[in-house]
This record gives structure tokens, sequence and C-alpha cells, in this order.
């Protein structure tokens, strides 16, 4: 016990006067590269910045080239913004889309792959996972017709039809990687559970879906931003204007924005705010999420 | 990233262990007979919704092409004859010309920008993390409210810039005309892009041993040398899956030109996917756009294949 803990004390503090002595002798901090990348990530800022102090203006300090702080700050954008395009409304349609779409991916996606992963030595399951992952290679504008169609006849023109649609378009990206990962699993953990008794229903939700979180991050993390910032299918699918998502609504307004700048800024900061929001305090979740689908 | 072959090699696997006595206690054999009902209905209902929201669609995109239907009443079938008017159609045959050169330029511009950025930001930096954190933001945001935003900077600020400085070339704004919009699509295009790419090539490089540049800086290799003979032929499968990746999702761009050109001057800067919307919904082309779908679709599959197997090449000759 005490050796343990004598170790524990050591080794951390052995290892990182290693880790400092060789970072000083071999590779000290590269200011030159750090000022390079904090000016390039200004690009990044640029667009954001210009926003804001636009979003602050009256329209008479627009003019020049922008970006210039305002003069007399007139926050009253925001509240013309926000009746305009009635965002409560508008923001509770982007949340309750995407809420949707991930919660019933994460819970439906992971589970089809289950089924496929562990059978894959079986034809009608080998062909069930081409089938799906083929349509990787379908681009969008050949079921946009169609589908929009479709969906008016199904009376699924909604929000509710528009979550099914981004549960089954994931679903070829999501069971290539999902069934990849489950593949990695040892199988003696479900013949274990199999022995107790459990089912094969019990073996997936209680073994195998807790083992998936690093991939239902990923998962969870990609299906948000796509059904958060997409415009292309709420454009072709939502036909009642009340359903419309964020994005679809700088499109709608985006004739009576032209005469009124500030306020479309405005808009437009309020559009990105939500996410960027929750980016900024999970930021390093969301990397790592990131991070992991990719080297899977 | 090369769970391509995965299934297929484990599958091998399962069979050879299953065969093996050494597995067979303790593992139920399974029969055809045996399989749990379990698995069937797991996949039962994503298969319908599949079938219904995703295979349907196609194949009535595929039947409307040989219709002249407007999208709505009825249609006749007129056999290859949307096909044949495509291929002498000047605005599909533009927007096809207008979606390779955005696409083709932007693929590469993401890759080189977004994987010498990856390189800075894996190198020893300070703030390395926060760093990672604001490169990604463009990630983060919608391509059509950015869109915006760099739409009023093409068309006002830059040109004021211009003006003020002088310079001839910026002091009209970009997107007016169609031989200098299509820098500022491609503008957005990889500011947006190369934030994603950047995490890729970042997860890239973490894969590659530190011990190698070690070994490499005794033996007195440069900067540069070491990156060409180490660090790229390492991580070319993630080059590979990224250059494949960004040239598909670009030839489907869409929300980029809405939001910045909206396809004018006229009809200048389409892209294929724009105008088969334009077409399909407002033009009454439904059936003609079907085709161009078509068509579409089996551009990006050769597109596709034949990138992947160049890289390929490349890859194991580097």
């Amino acid at each position: 016990m005490s050796t343990q803990a004598s170790e524990a004390a050591v080794a951390p503090g052995a290892r990182t006067t290693r880790k400092r002595r060789r970072g000083e002798s071999h590779d000290p901090v590269n200011w030159w590269l750090t000022a390079l990348l904090i000016v390039l990530a200004l690009t990044i800022a640029v667009p954001l910045y210009f926003a804001v102090v636009t979003a602050l203006k009256t329209t008479d300090q627009l003019g020049g080239t922008g970006f210039g702080l305002p003069t007399s700050v007139r926050w009253s954008n925001f509240a013309d913004a926000w009746r305009l395009t009635d965002f409560p409304r508008t923001a509770l349609n982007s949340a309750i889309i995407t809420v949707g779409a991930v919660v019933l991916t994460l819970l439906t996606n992971s589970m089809v792959a289950y089924a496929i992963a562990r059978n894959l030595e079986r034809k009608l399951f080998k062909g069930l996972y081409f089938y799906f992952v083929s349509a990787l290679f379908v681009p969008f504008p050949i079921i946009m017709l169609p589908v929009a169609k479709e969906t008016a006849l199904l009376h699924l023109d909604n929000r509710l039809g528009l979550i099914l649609l981004y549960v089954v378009y994931g679903l070829a990206f999501n069971i290539f990687i999902f069934t990849a990962y489950i593949q990695s699993i040892p199988r003696e953990l479900e013949e274990a559970a199999a022995m107790d008794g459990a089912s094969t229903w019990g073996i997936f939700w209680k073994v195998i879906f807790p083992l998936l979180a690093p991939m239902n991050a990923t998962v969870g993390i990609l299906t948000c931003l796509w059904a958060w910032n997409d415009f292309l299918l709420p454009l072709v699918i939502l036909s009642d204007p009340g359903s419309a998502t964020l994005p679809l609504v700088q499109y709608v307004f985006q004739s009576q924005f032209q005469t009124n700048y500030p306020t479309a800024f405005a808009s437009y900061l309020m559009a990105m705010a939500p996410l960027l929001l929750v980016y900024v305090f999970a930021q390093r979740w969301v990397i790592s999420g990131v991070t992991q689908g990719a080297v899977k | 990233m090369t769970a391509t072959n995965l299934p297929a090699s484990d599958a091998g696997a399962t069979t050879s262990r299953t065969s093996s006595p050494a597995a067979g206690p303790g593992r139920p054999r399974k029969s055809a007979t045996q399989l749990p009902r379990t698995f069937y209905l797991m996949v039962l209902p994503a298969l319908v919704l599949f079938v219904i929201f995703h295979t349907i669609p196609v194949i009535q995109g595929v039947y409307y092409s040989f219709t002249d239907s407007p999208g709505y009443g009825p249609s006749n079938l007129v056999g290859f004859r949307n096909y044949i008017a495509l291929f002498s159609d000047p605005r599909v045959l533009h927007a096809y010309w207008f979606t390779f050169l955005i696409a083709g330029v932007a693929t590469i511009l993401v890759n080189i920008v977004s994987l010498a950025i990856a390189v800075g930001l894996n190198g020893k930096i300070k703030f390395k993390t926060t760093l990672r954190g604001v490169y990604f933001v463009p990630n983060i945001l919608a391509i059509l409210v950015v869109g915006y935003i760099f739409n009023y900077l093409f068309s006002n600020s830059l040109p004021a810039l211009g003006q003020k400085l002088g310079i001839d070339f910026l002091s009209t704004s970009l997107l007016t005309q169609a031989s200098t919009a299509w820098i500022g699509i491609v503008i957005l295009a990889v500011w947006q892009a190369a934030a994603f790419n950047i995490i890729i090539y970042i997860a890239g490089l973490q894969t590659v041993p530190q011990e190698i540049y070690e070994a490499a800086s005794i033996d007195g290799a440069g900067a540069w040398r070491s990156f060409r003979s180490i660090t790229f032929p390492m991580i070319a499968g993630f080059f590979t899956i990224n250059m494949v990746l960004s040239l598909k999702s670009f030839l489907q761009i869409f929300d980029h030109i809405v939001a910045l050109t909206n396809g004018g001057p006229g009809t200048d800067t389409e892209s294929v996917a724009l105008l088969i919307y334009k077409g399909g919904f407002q033009g009454g082309e439904y059936g003609y756009q079907s085709a161009n779908s078509v068509v579409f679709f089996i551009v990006i599959v050769v597109f596709s294949i034949v990138q992947l197997r160049f890289l390929q090449r490349r890859e194991m000759s580097a």
C-alpha cells in the first residue's frame, strides 16, 4: 500500500521532469509558429467581428469598409430581428428538430449497426450492410425532387418528417462507423451475459450501448451540427412557414433584410449564437468526439 | 480509416474461429434457425423507413427522368429525350463546368490550407488547445448564415477597401460578375470546410510516432524534407479520405451559392444542385431535372471511384 502510494507520488513527478528536460533541449516553444497561427486565426474572427459591429449600428452608420466600431449603439436591432423572424418559435423549431434527430439517431442507428455487425457472416446482413452504406454515394439532389413530393403526400412535410429524414439519411455513414467500432468489441462480454440469461435485446441495451459511448458522442455531435445548420432539407420539405428553422428563416427574410442590414446582422448573430455558446463550453469534448470518429 | 475492408476481414475471422474446435465450447453455435428473432426486429423498422425515404425516391427519380412531367398533373413517357436534350443545353453544360471549377479549386485549396494549419497546430506551440478550438469554429456555423455575412463583405467592405487603397481589381464587388464571383464562392467554401479537415489531419498527424522525427533530425533532415519523406507518406490515408470527401461535398455545393449570388448574374454562377432545385421546383422542369440528377449521380460516382483509385495507387507507391 505504502510502496504503491510512494510510487504513484514519484512517477508523475519523474515523468514531468523528464518531459520538461527533453522539451527544453530539443524542442522549445516555437513562438514564430504560435504567432503565425494566431494571425491566421484572425481570418476566422474577422467575419464574426464584422457581424457584431454591424448588428450594433444604425443604418446611417453603414458605409465605408464597415469595420469601425459603432459610434452609437442601437440595441433595438436585436429586438427588431427577434420580432421579425419570430425568434422564440424559430429557435424552438430548430431545437426540436435537432434534439429529435440526435436522440432518435443514437437510439436506432446504433441498434441497426449492432444487428448487422454481429451477423456479418450471414449473407442477408452483409447484403444489408452494403445496401445501407452504398447510400453514401447517392447525392442528395437525385432524391430531392421525389422526396419532397412523397413527404407532402404522407403529410410529413413538417418537423416530424424532417426528424425522420435526418435519422434515415444518417444511416449510411453511421452504420459504417458504428459497425467498425462494434466489431472491435470482444464477443465474450455478450456471451457471458447470454449465459446469465440476458436476451439479445437486453444485451444490446445493457452491455453494448454503454460501451458505444465514444461513438455515440461522435455521431451525436455530427448529427447535431448537420440538423441545426442544414438549409437544403428544410427548404424542400417544410411547407408550413410556422415550422421554419433558423437558417431557413434567414433565407425567407432575405428580401426584407436587404433594406436593413443591421437588423439582418442581428438576426444572423442570434441564429449562430445558441450552438456557438454550447461549443464554447463543450469545446474539448466536441473536438475529441469528432477526432474519435475520424481515427476509426 | 481502413474501416472499408473491416467487415469482410472480420467475417472471415469469425468463420475460422467457429470452425476451430478451441472456440467451440462456451459459444452457442448459431445456425439460420437459431438466430434470435430480435436481430431481425432491430433492422426491420430502419430498413422499411430507408426503403420509403431513400430507395423509392431514387427509383422515382429515375422513372421521372424518362417523362416530361412538370412536377404536377399527368405526364408522358418520352424515352431518352431528356437525356439527349441535356447534352445540348448551354445552361446545363455551364452549370457542370462551373461546379467542376469550384469543386476542383476548393478541394485542392482546402486540403493544402488545412494540412498546413494542422501541421502548425501539431507543432510545439503555445495555446494549443485554444487555437485548435478556434480553428474549428467555422464548422459550428450554418454555411447559409455565414454566407450572408461574406456576401456583405464581398459586395460592400472589400470594394470600399479597394477604392481606399486604389486597387482596381477590388474596387467593384466580386459577386456581380461570373468571372470573379467564383473566387468569392471558393473563399467561403475553403473558410468553412478547412475547419473539419484540420481536425482530421491533426488526428492523422498524431498517429506518426515522434521518434521518427528525432531520428530524421539527427540524420540532418530539415523540416520540409522530413514533412515530404515522413509525415506525408504516413498520413497518406487521411489525405485520400479528405480529398474524396471534400470533392464529393463540393460537387454538391448549394448553400454557398444561394447566400452569395443565388446563381446570378443571370444563370452564370449556378451549380448543378442549384439548377436541379430551381428547374425542378420553380421552373416546371421536374422530369428534365430528374434526368439531370441521374446524370449528376453517375458523375459523382465516377469521380469518387477514379479519384480513390488514383490516390490509392499513389499511396502505395509512396
